[in-house]
């Protein structure tokens, strides 16, 4: 009997701890999507659900390229950076993870250095540097960075998933006739994909999430991404402040994270914890 | 099929450890070897060497006749069975089996046939869909053979294929890779490190510690004339007793009192005067009940007391228990024994001695009891050299000198096969 | 794998066996070069973007270059230095930078414990409450800060209304208090999922065991728990510690530095953007890169911290 009362009343303050923790997590996100379906008057009033709804903050800023640019930018730029990132990382895990050779230290002390690294060191030396050799406001000019930054990342996740890939399965595939190629390709990849493809993911949410060299190496739609199109937003005249259109694309930008966050949530957790702890 | 001769292989790692050292061994084509020794002896490395898994640093490897030193496993035309099976777990078992075949570009319809025929041997026809994640431990087990099977290989080599399996299937599965090894006749290269399989399995068993071969010898031999103290020590359950002991005038004096000297072991031991310490072996069957034993054989041996710690009762026998001044029989191959069974250091002078005896025994828990011990039975050995000296000048003189201290001495009845002092030949069969 | 193949058929095993005597296996050298080959190009792009820049940051950091006055570029040795330490600007930038990063970090550390704990320990909804909290670290920040710029906007948010129509971004220590509260939303859901993953090393037999032994909550978690989360604690809060001293996003949405609220980062961006000044930028951003070694160094040879990933060479 007081087993009972005692797991029922348990339940009772799981569930209202598990509701605060979601709450917390949830309300400033409501918020901002509450902003975006209000009514130029209706943001005036500080009230949290919307007194008056309108889409149209949505249909104005997905009709200007003042946002779709932006948009495009931070697709294109993020997925050649996520690409090239997992193909170098992938190749310099596995070494890490499976090879022998001097200099494996001095790898992973400079990957560390660079996931420490404070980015505004950069952006001044970077500047110059991109104006210098034609980079400046050019896709590659971000692609670049977002490589060099990613690859830590990259390097850390996969040498830790590599390393739990039991090897012996590539013995069994060479004694089984295979070219050390044709073991990587028909036995290590399959099972290494799981950890590229969570790789894939954080490197991804890194340059979609990245503010500072966006708006430092970029000065035109040409390749300014979509975070760093926020903070150019005009409203309809020069005197409104274009707080329900600024709402409304952070909504849009938000909303590929919160369904990839839904879908990978495991791979995701895998993936920021892989290697942090052990030590 | 092919014969696999190993000459004076050696193993060196880049950092300049020796895994494997000299190492020679000719096996026949057909014959069934074990490659046994505690964990970190050199067995699986010189396995994998077979394989082309891991680089010769010296010496020459021979498959069927050709050299193989610098083949590619691929080039080898071996199948090999791992501890850990390594199945792919992104194949069916079917994929599984065929993946060696589909690699070497054989027609699927010759690829069907033979994944279903060893499947039907193995008794796996109807897990061939499955993937390997939803076979039981036996299951992947003989899906491993399988895909060594199927290729129809010069040679199966096994490392450790049963030690992943609980006590009860892995005798089962004893059985079976024993039938299917017969069945097929291929050469078959198998490590191990649990005594029982090598003495069950194999045609001759090859015994190695750190990196050297101890000998190599049919399991009845290997039992019955260990060439040296860790041969002795490791082959045999419960393993063998080992006393300190003095050799005398006509006897060696131990704690249980003088064992008498009797024909040739008294020739081998005299010359080297009285006074000598040696380390006398007795295996646990030696023993017996004092009360038991005929009198007509009873003056081969000695009787003494002992104060029975723990006795045992299996049914068919006894086992006795009891502790006795041991003297000093400080060897590294007993200490090394000792950790690799988990047992205690045995330095101090103090043993548990083991006695199997006759279940008909009245001896119980706490006696003191009287025993006796058959001292024709006893395995004399040098406690510096390790060598065992019962054996000193029974066949010919040539073999007793090997590289740490007598490669199978024991082997010198198999001919002239030999002719490197550390090279053992196959039996004829 | 070697494809030496001298080995002919009758005579030449001898000179193969010399040849293998080498220190180095051919199959080792075979090693080497291809975990050399595998690494290179990731190398090469990270001291491409990282080393050099940082290089040419120091050559530059001596220099006076401001870009509305190209033809005066001069060398001037350590002055940009000497101009940096003794601005108030920098000080002042400096000292908000730490102060949101000890205050929010701390903060960060205790929420996330007991988020890692109410994830590790809760009965049921284990699922949901891990998904509501990936949403704030997923969230892209710049985002967020829109949402906690309006919300605190007097007349238009409702945290603004929930506390008499205030307007905490026009006040110094308000406004820190905002960005603080903004970066601890963000990354809270981070420390925990780290702490989490080192809770749950703590083996729970040893849980029970401190239970016989008679240890309650508290002590269970002050003597068993967290001594076996040490490396794990540690290796978060360095993370953590090194993000937060970088912090700009935050605050270049939520006061854009103004009010005393800009730390070093937005300083040395406003420096390179605003004032066109390379040498001064320069030499702030290695004054910045000096300060987070400090603190690495520090974390790592002070309070022992495992750099992560150094069990990954010792395989």
């Amino acid at each position: 009997m007081a087993a009972v009362t005692t797991t029922s009343r348990q339940k009772l303050g799981w569930g209202a701890t598990n509701l605060v923790v979601i709450a917390l997590a949830l309300i400033p996100v409501l918020w901002l999507a509450s902003l975006s379906f209000k009514t130029p008057t209706a943001i005036l009033d500080p009230s949290f659900v919307p007194a008056q709804w309108t889409w149209g903050n949505y249909t104005q800023i997905l009709s200007t390229t003042q946002f779709i640019r932006p948009l495009i930018n931070s697709i294109g730029i993020g997925l050649i950076a996520t690409l090239i990132a997992v193909v170098l990382a992938s190749m310099a895990a596995y070494a890490v993870a499976r090879l022998r050779f001097p200099g494996k230290g001095v790898l992973i002390g400079m990957a560390l250095l660079i996931a420490m690294f404070p980015a505004i060191s950069l952006v001044t030396p970077m500047f110059s540097i991109e104006r210098a050799i034609g980079l400046f406001n050019t896709w590659p000019g971000l692609i670049i960075p977002y490589v060099a930054f990613g690859l830590p990342l990259g390097i850390y996740t996969l040498s830790a998933f590599f390393r739990e890939i039991p090897w012996e399965l590539e013995k069994a595939a060479k004694v089984d006739g295979a070219t050390p190629f044709q073991a990587f390709v028909k036995v290590i990849a399959p099972l290494a994909a799981p950890g590229m493809v969570t790789t894939a993911i954080l490197v991804f949410l890194f340059c979609w999430n990245e503010f500072l060299f966006a708006i430092s190496f970029t000065s035109t739609l040409a390749s300014r991404t979509a975070p760093a199109s926020l903070a150019y937003f005009s409203g309809s005249s020069q005197f409104t402040v274009p707080t329900g259109p600024i709402a409304a694309a952070a909504v849009v930008i938000t909303i590929p994270i919160v369904i990839f966050v839904l879908f990978f949530q495991r791979r995701i957790v895998a993936g920021l914890t892989a290697g942090a702890v052990k030590g | 099929m092919a014969e696999i001769v190993l000459d004076n292989i050696t193993k060196r790692f880049p950092d300049g450890a020796l895994a494997v050292n000299k190492i020679s061994l000719d096996i026949a084509d057909g014959e069934f070897v074990i490659l046994v020794g505690p964990s970190g002896c050199g067995k699986s490395t010189t396995l994998n060497m077979i394989a082309g898994l891991e680089d010769i640093t010296e010496g020459e490897l021979r498959i069927g006749g050709k050299v193989v030193n610098n083949k590619t496993p691929k080039d080898r035309d071996i199948a090999m069975v791992f501890q850990s099976y390594a199945l792919y777990p992104h194949m069916t078992v079917r994929e599984n089996m065929g993946f060696a075949l589909k690699l070497a570009k054989t027609p699927q319809n010759v690829i069907n046939e033979k994944v279903e025929e060893a499947a039907r041997i193995l008794d796996l026809t109807q897990h061939l869909d499955r993937r390997p994640a939803n076979l039981s431990g036996g299951q992947r087990q003989r899906v491993a053979m399988g895909r060594a099977i199927v290729r129809d290989p010069s040679a199966f080599l096994m490392d450790e294929p049963l030690s992943n399996l609980d006590a009860k299937l892995r005798v089962q599965m004893r059985t079976e890779v024993s039938r299917i090894q017969r069945r097929l006749g291929t050469t078959m290269v198998y490590v191990t490190h649990d005594q029982t399989e090598a003495m069950t399995l194999g045609d001759r068993v090859a015994v190695m510690r750190n990196g050297l071969l101890q000998q190599v010898a049919s399991p009845q031999e290997l039992y019955e004339r260990p060439a040296n103290l860790f041969v002795a020590g490791f082959i045999g359950s419960p393993a063998m007793n080992f006393l300190g002991g003095t050799v005398e005038e006509n006897a060696i004096r131990t704690g249980i009192g003088d064992i008498p000297l009797t024909g040739r072991l008294q020739q081998v031991l005299s010359r080297s005067g009285s006074g000598r310490d040696v380390i006398v072996g007795v295996r646990p069957e030696n023993f017996e009940d004092a009360s038991s034993v005929p009198a007509d054989v009873r003056p081969h041996g000695i009787t003494f007391q002992a104060s029975i710690d723990v006795l045992e009762s299996l049914g068919s026998e006894k086992y006795i228990y009891f502790t006795q001044e041991t003297g000093s029989v400080d060897a590294a191959e007993l200490t090394e024994l000792a950790r690799d069974s988990g047992r205690a250091d045995t330095g101090s002078g103090e043993a548990t001695v083991v006695a199997r005896l006759d279940p008909e025994t009245r001896i119980s828990e706490g006696d003191n009891a009287e025993l006796w011990v058959d001292g024709r039975a006893l395995h004399v050995f040098d406690p510096a050299t390790g060598q065992n000296l019962t054996l000193g000048d029974s066949g010919s003189p040539a073999s007793s000198a090997g590289p740490g201290g007598g490669a199978a001495p024991a082997q010198a009845d198999a001919g002239a096969a030999g002719q490197d002092t550390g090279s053992a030949a196959p039996p004829p069969r | 794998m070697t494809t030496t193949t001298e080995a002919a058929p009758g005579g030449a095993t001898t000179e193969v066996a010399k040849g293998r005597k080498a220190p180095l296996s051919e199959g080792a050298r075979a090693e080497r070069r291809l975990g050399w080959l595998l690494c290179a190009p990731a190398v090469i792009v990270m001291i491409a973007v990282t080393a050099y820049p940082v290089g040419y940051a120091v050559y530059l950091s001596l220099e006076r270059y401001n870009l509305e006055l190209p033809n005066a570029v001069k060398f001037i040795g350590l002055a940009n230095y000497g101009a940096v330490l003794s601005s108030s600007y920098w000080w002042e930038a400096l000292w908000v930078t730490v102060l949101i990063s000890v205050v929010s970090v701390t903060i960060t550390l205790v929420l996330g414990m007991l988020l890692a704990m109410v994830m590790h320990r809760t009965l049921f909804g284990r699922g949901s409450v891990r998904t509501a909290a990936l949403i704030p670290y997923g969230i892209v920040t710049v985002a967020a800060a829109y949402g906690w710029q309006y919300a605190w906007t007097p007349g238009q948010g409702y945290l603004s209304a929930m506390f008499n129509n205030s307007a905490p971004l026009t006040d110094q220590f308000k406004a820190i208090g905002v960005i603080v509260l903004a970066e601890i939303w963000k990354t809270t859901p981070f420390m925990a999922l780290l702490l989490l993953a080192g809770l749950s090393l703590v083996p729970e037999d040893l849980q029970k065991a401190a239970m016989v032994d008679g240890a309650s909550g508290w002590q269970r978690f002050v003597r068993i728990t967290l001594p076996l989360m040490k490396p794990a604690i540690l290796v978060a809060v360095l993370f953590r510690t090194l993000d937060s001293f970088r912090i700009f996003d935050n605050i270049f949405i939520l006061t854009g530095g103004n009010n005393g609220t800009a730390s070093v980062s937005i300083l040395g961006y406003n420096n390179l953007f605003n004032a066109l000044n390379l040498g001064i930028g320069s030499a702030i951003s290695i004054l910045i890169f000096i300060c987070v070694a400090i603190i690495a160094f520090v974390f790592i040879k002070g309070f022992g911290t495992a750099a992560p990933g150094t069990d990954i060479g010792k395989r």
